[in-house]
């Protein structure tokens, strides 16, 4: 019986106990009230795209354009998405730049601490790339995975090194490896220039290689910018390069029909 | 010490009538009986070399350093019980990549210089506790330039332009004072160092010792490295005929 005169003659809402009669009484469910607080990393905000390594007959060498995207937006045209570490590593980002620059100072700090042991041993590439893998292994096992695709490269005691890391902790290594849209479109030309061919490979036709992949792709990726850097790393160390300029010509675009507001 | 069995001396936590807090001053006397360490501050750089008395022929060489890398860019040479310097230095580890860590950038060796004070400090307040046997001798080029620091037992720490601890500081000192420090160079400073790590040594008590140098400046690219075989071997070379020279 509903003691309510104003319900009378009105819909009665099933879903509502009322007398909290079926099937015995139920508290009000436990809510979290941090949950909305503490989150974990759903989707990269802001990002880098492809980066590009390769071997080549003195040690490797990696390339990365100078952008940190904002969604589609062309946010930060000066970012430097390579970064050495230690003496004879270098390693390179694509993916949520906040994420890397963690992973910047995670390294950083890494290596300073092996440094202050003073035991004449220090970290080289494979070393930076086992432990990355730990690192990224271990936050996507909580859910709360750095959000990037890495490259590990560098050279030490005359051995090469290039191996691949990403945000689910998976590695592998290869003559020549590319991240993100670089994937899908650096790596058959790189393959095809590099694979098999690294003994042979000089330093200035590495480079060629490696600056008309960062062509091709700043014609055909979106979120690139034709700004960008080398890094090199031979028995000589660790190399940065200046930003390096890409020379486009866009006259065919005259003639493209179809896709954009043309008349006709 | 007159003082000695008046009971005074049984805490740090207590002060004696006139004002001495004895287990300070016998911390001190621990440094005292350790070989020397020195530091030059120069116009370049750091300096430190340190005087190791070797009481084993069966030790191995260059084992149980007395001096430390902290950061990139600061070194640490310590007077006293060896373990006790250890344990300094590993604090001082952490206070360096604490600051870097919230700051994002290398400490000041004043920032790390204040809060290994601090630290030290506080064992000279507790009876539970006995004060630091070692003093320290800090050195490092930060933003500022070139630094040079010592902590006592007691907590206190000073800046200076040539430091000395341990057995042979006197004598040290008095070299010390005799270098135009805003004039040396790094590699000169190095010399003048070992000169006086070998003129401090006394070979009737001790025969046996290890020179232990390492520098950091624009010679190491800022960072605290030992000094290089070459280098030492000319520096300890060039000491002992200095010294056969003095004699």
């Amino acid at each position: 019986m509903d003691h309510f005169p104003t319900n009378w003659g009105r819909p009665r809402n099933d879903a509502f106990d009322a007398y909290g009669t079926y099937p015995i009484h139920q508290r009000a469910p436990v809510k979290d009230t941090f949950a909305e607080g503490v989150q974990h990393t759903q989707q990269p905000i802001v990002t880098g795209t492809s980066v590009l390594a390769i071997q080549y007959k003195d040690g490797i060498m990696m390339a990365a354009d100078n952008l940190a995207s904002y969604g589609s937006l062309a946010r930060f045209k000066d970012v430097r998405r390579l970064h050495a570490v230690g003496t004879s590593t270098v390693i390179g980002a694509s993916g949520d730049m906040s994420d890397f620059q963690a992973i910047q100072s995670i390294l950083d700090d890494l290596v300073t601490d092996e440094f202050t042991h003073g035991d004449g041993h220090d970290l080289g590439p494979a070393e930076v790339h086992e432990y990355l893998s730990r690192v990224m292994y271990a936050r996507r096992s909580k859910i709360n995975p750095l959000w990037n695709s890495l490259l590990v490269g560098g050279f030490r005691d005359g051995k090469r090194f290039l191996g691949y890391v990403d945000l689910l902790g998976t590695t592998y290594s290869a003559p020549s490896i590319a991240t993100g849209y670089g994937a899908y479109i650096a790596i058959p030309l790189l393959r095809a220039a590099v694979d098999g061919k690294q003994d042979q490979l000089t330093e200035e036709n590495a480079k060629k290689i490696l600056h008309e992949c960062m062509r091709v792709l700043f014609y055909r990726d979106a979120r690139s910018l034709d700004k960008y850097q080398i890094a090199t790393v031979s028995a000589a160390g660790v190399t940065i390069s200046d930003q390096i300029q890409i020379e486009t010509a866009w006259g065919f675009a005259e003639g493209i029909r179809g896709y954009g507001a043309q008349t006709q | 010490m007159t003082s000695i069995g008046t009971g005074y001396d049984l805490s740090a936590s207590t002060y004696s009538p006139d004002g001495r807090i004895f287990q300070v001053e016998y911390a001190n006397k621990a440094v005292e009986n350790s070989g020397t360490a020195i530091g030059l501050r120069v116009k370049d750089g750091v300096v430190l070399a340190v005087e190791k008395v070797v009481h084993s022929k069966l030790l191995v060489p260059e084992s149980n350093r007395r001096i430390q890398t902290i950061d990139k860019h600061v070194g640490l040479a310590s007077a006293g019980y060896l373990a006790d310097g250890r344990n300094l230095s590993n604090r001082a580890r952490d206070e360096a990549s604490g600051f870097r860590e919230n700051y994002r950038s290398p400490p000041t060796l004043q920032y790390i210089v204040d809060r290994l004070g601090l630290y030290v400090q506080a064992y000279t307040l507790y009876s539970s506790v006995r004060p630091f046997g070692c003093s320290t001798i800090l050195g490092a080029v930060d933003k500022n330039g070139p630094a040079l620091y010592v902590i006592e037992p007691s907590g206190v720490a000073y800046g200076y332009r040539g430091a000395a601890v341990g057995k042979g500081r006197q004598l040290a000192k008095t070299e010390l004072e005799k270098l135009k420090f805003d004039e040396l160079s790094m590699r000169e400073a190095v010399m003048e160092a070992a000169r006086i790590i070998y003129l401090v040594h006394d070979d009737a008590k001790e025969k046996d010792f290890e020179l232990e140098m390492s520098w950091v400046g624009t010679e190491t690219n800022g960072v605290h490295l030992p000094v290089p075989k070459d280098l030492f071997d000319e520096a300890s070379r060039k000491a002992k005929a200095a010294l056969e020279d003095f004699e």
